[in-house]
């Protein structure tokens, strides 16, 4: 075959070419994902949560009356009585401050997930280089990150962010760095090293350095590439991890955030209704179930993810 | 394979007291104290567009001395002088930063594993073209046309249909020939083979066997072949060393040295070829046990524990020297 001819060709196709084994390869997960149904039904509960997050904006923009629905400083001027039932009108109620409930919760649910996803940005980034150059170099290198991972799989995370959010305050995007900071650099990072040590010392590695390939080369081009899947899986359990902490702490009333599904169970708790369950059901249910769901949802896909990327967990 | 061509003057490759040491216990407060000998000073020439054999079991350090040559391992004593007419000879472990890599423009290698040594995650063409691409050789389009021509020459036909292939849709075979390719890509002039047909069934050795020896005619490479099978040793090589724990124990031309072997552990390693045929009778070598350690070897002879002709000038020696033997023949044996 002469080389004019393989030129023209596989020119055009290089790109497209790519492409569709992009392509075949997600389509062949998704198919495995499907088939792990828990995964599915995270999915579900993700995007039913994705969709109360994208039409609140919307609700506010055309339906609800600003002074009426703002999820931070409207009052239901019509109910007599605060908190209020459930009513056509607020059909979660409103909370003990005379605000509408549902709309907390779905303008909530934005930050939630802006919170988890960038956290576990942060977290993967992080944790991916860790492993990756720990286990590429090894040697002093290796045992000054993993001294540092410890250092960080030690830190009492809650504790340290109570003390942060009382001296320089924290907001969703400062407790999303901290805690993929965190993450990124502990446990994370540790279990990648892990997996990036059996594909350091693979030949293809060496073939790599043998045709001239550099420190940067080898790692984000052969073992970077190797630890993607997995890191991926990480990144769902951080969300998971992200969203709980920030339950956690806002119920404790230590964050500097507008709201949060933490948060309305905080001021319910500082109004004296938490123990009233069975009376105040509205006040507390709908911000539990949704911290509860959308974290369940996060590490039911990761478990699923595992199954598609470890095919030794695959059900037969 | 034609002879080896007379000496010239100035070898490929000429490794003198080559020597490699692994620490085994490394502690941060701690002084290394045991050392791995995996190579313990080794000497051999290249000439140009020879086949060098490196024959021996496993663990005797062969891998180690490759790896060596081309700079995947730092050695711990020794020079490697790699001369290719073009510039000043020099020594491969001197090299550092640009001089390196261009080093590895010249010299490369093929791994014994052809299921671990391509990345799982990248194509074939990404394989083959990753040298060209470190290298910055040629455009896109370029770097396209050369690795169809090169997988055209290693016998995958048309090349077209194997370049957006990932390497667990091909073969064992087919995965070697990808592996030539990638060495050859870049057109070196040294390649280390590491024992590049031990994991392919046995009807598609030969087929590799003789690609490798066509390519090396055609393109005037330079092999190290790393083998255990003497028979492959044969076939590709014109001349052999022996190598039992990081020694080298006997070299010569490969002919001579399997009609006539010297060193006792030699023909013990010959006597282990299977005839076939069942009546075929020959004296057997009878050596005892298995490979010593090579942590800290005492410094006598490496092949005393086993040798069927040691006796008490053998135990109270020191290693015995690599010597000429007569016609190119080096033996390292007080008995032979």
């Amino acid at each position: 075959m002469s080389p004019q001819r393989t030129y023209s060709q596989t020119q055009p196709s290089l790109w497209k070419a790519r492409l569709t084994l992009a392509t075949r390869s997600l389509r062949q997960s998704w198919t495995l994902f499907l088939a792990t149904r828990i995964g599915v039904i995270g999915l579900a509960i993700i995007a039913f949560y994705a969709l109360l997050a994208a039409a609140h904006p919307i609700l506010m923009m055309f339906v609800w009356e600003e002074r009426v629905y703002d999820p931070v400083v409207g009052y239901a001027f019509e109910e007599t009585r605060q908190p209020a039932p459930p009513s056509l009108k607020h059909p979660l109620g409103t909370d003990p401050l005379g605000r509408d409930v549902l709309s907390q919760l779905m303008f909530s649910a934005r930050s939630e997930f802006m919170l988890g996803l960038l956290a576990a940005l942060v977290t993967v980034s992080i944790g991916t280089i860790v492993g990756a150059v720990s286990a590429y170099f090894g040697g002093v290198v290796d045992a000054v990150l993993m001294r540092l991972a410890d250092i960080m799989i030690m830190l009492p995370v809650i504790s340290v962010l109570v003390v942060l959010s009382a001296l320089i305050g924290v907001e969703h995007f400062e407790l999303a760095i901290i805690i993929g900071i965190v993450s990124g650099f502990g446990a994370t990072g540790v279990v990648l090293k892990s997996q990036a040590l059996s594909v350091v010392v693979k030949p293809y590695v060496e073939a790599a350095k043998t045709a001239g390939g550099g420190h940067v080369h080898v790692i984000f081009v052969h073992v970077v590439p190797n630890l993607l899947p997995l890191s991926f899986l990480y990144m769902m359990f951080t969300v998971t991890g992200a969203i709980f902490s920030e339950a956690v702490l806002s119920f404790l009333g230590l964050l500097d955030v507008r709201m949060s599904w933490g948060l309305m169970i905080h001021v319910t708790e500082s109004a004296g209704y938490l123990l009233q369950v069975t009376e105040y059901w509205w006040l507390i249910f709908p911000a539990s179930l949704s911290i509860t769901l959308l974290c369940s949802s996060f590490y039911l896909v990761g478990r699923s993810l595992d199954e598609v990327v470890n095919p030794r967990l695959r059900q037969l | 394979m034609t002879q080896a061509p007379d000496a010239p003057s100035r070898p490929l490759i000429h490794a003198i007291s080559l020597t490699k040491r692994f620490p085994v216990s490394s502690g941060w407060f701690r002084r290394d104290r045991s050392f791995a000998h995996a190579v313990d000073g080794v000497s051999f020439q290249i000439q140009r567009g020879e086949s060098f054999g490196l024959v021996g079991e496993s663990g005797c350090g062969k891998t180690t001395t490759g790896k060596l040559l081309v700079r995947l391992v730092d050695p711990t004593e020794g020079k490697i002088v790699f001369d290719d007419g073009e510039d000043e000879p020099t020594d491969i472990a001197s090299l550092s930063g640009r001089s390196l890599k261009s080093f590895r423009r010249k010299a490369q290698m093929i791994f014994q594993d052809p299921y671990e040594s391509m990345n799982p995650r990248r194509t074939i063409f990404d394989t083959v073209a990753e040298p060209l691409k470190v290298q910055k050789i040629g455009g896109a389009i370029e770097r396209v046309e050369r690795v169809s021509e090169m997988l055209g020459m290693v016998g995958l036909t048309p090349p077209a249909t194997f370049l957006f292939r990932y390497p667990h849709e091909l073969s064992g075979g087919q995965r070697q020939r990808v592996a030539v390719a990638r060495a050859l890509v870049i057109e070196p002039i040294f390649i280390v083979a590491d024992e590049p047909t031990s994991m392919l069934d046995v009807s598609i050795r030969t087929g590799i066997m003789r690609l490798m020896e066509d390519l090396a005619a055609r393109l005037g490479i330079s092999y190290l072949y790393i083998t255990h099978d003497l028979a492959v040793a044969r076939y590709m090589c014109s001349r052999i060393a022996v190598m039992y724990l990081g020694k080298i124990v006997e070299q010569g031309e490969t002919e001579e040295i399997l009609h006539n072997p010297k060193h006792p552990y030699t023909q013990a390693l010959l006597s282990a070829v299977p005839i076939p045929d069942p009546s075929a009778a020959r004296p057997p070598v009878k050596i005892e046990g298995g490979v010593s350690t090579p942590i800290d070897p005492p410094p006598r002879c490496r092949f005393y524990d086993r040798c069927p002709v040691a006796d008490a000038f053998c135990r109270d020696s020191e290693h015995p020297p690599l010597e000429d033997k007569g016609g190119g023949r080096m033996v390292a044996c007080y008995k032979a």
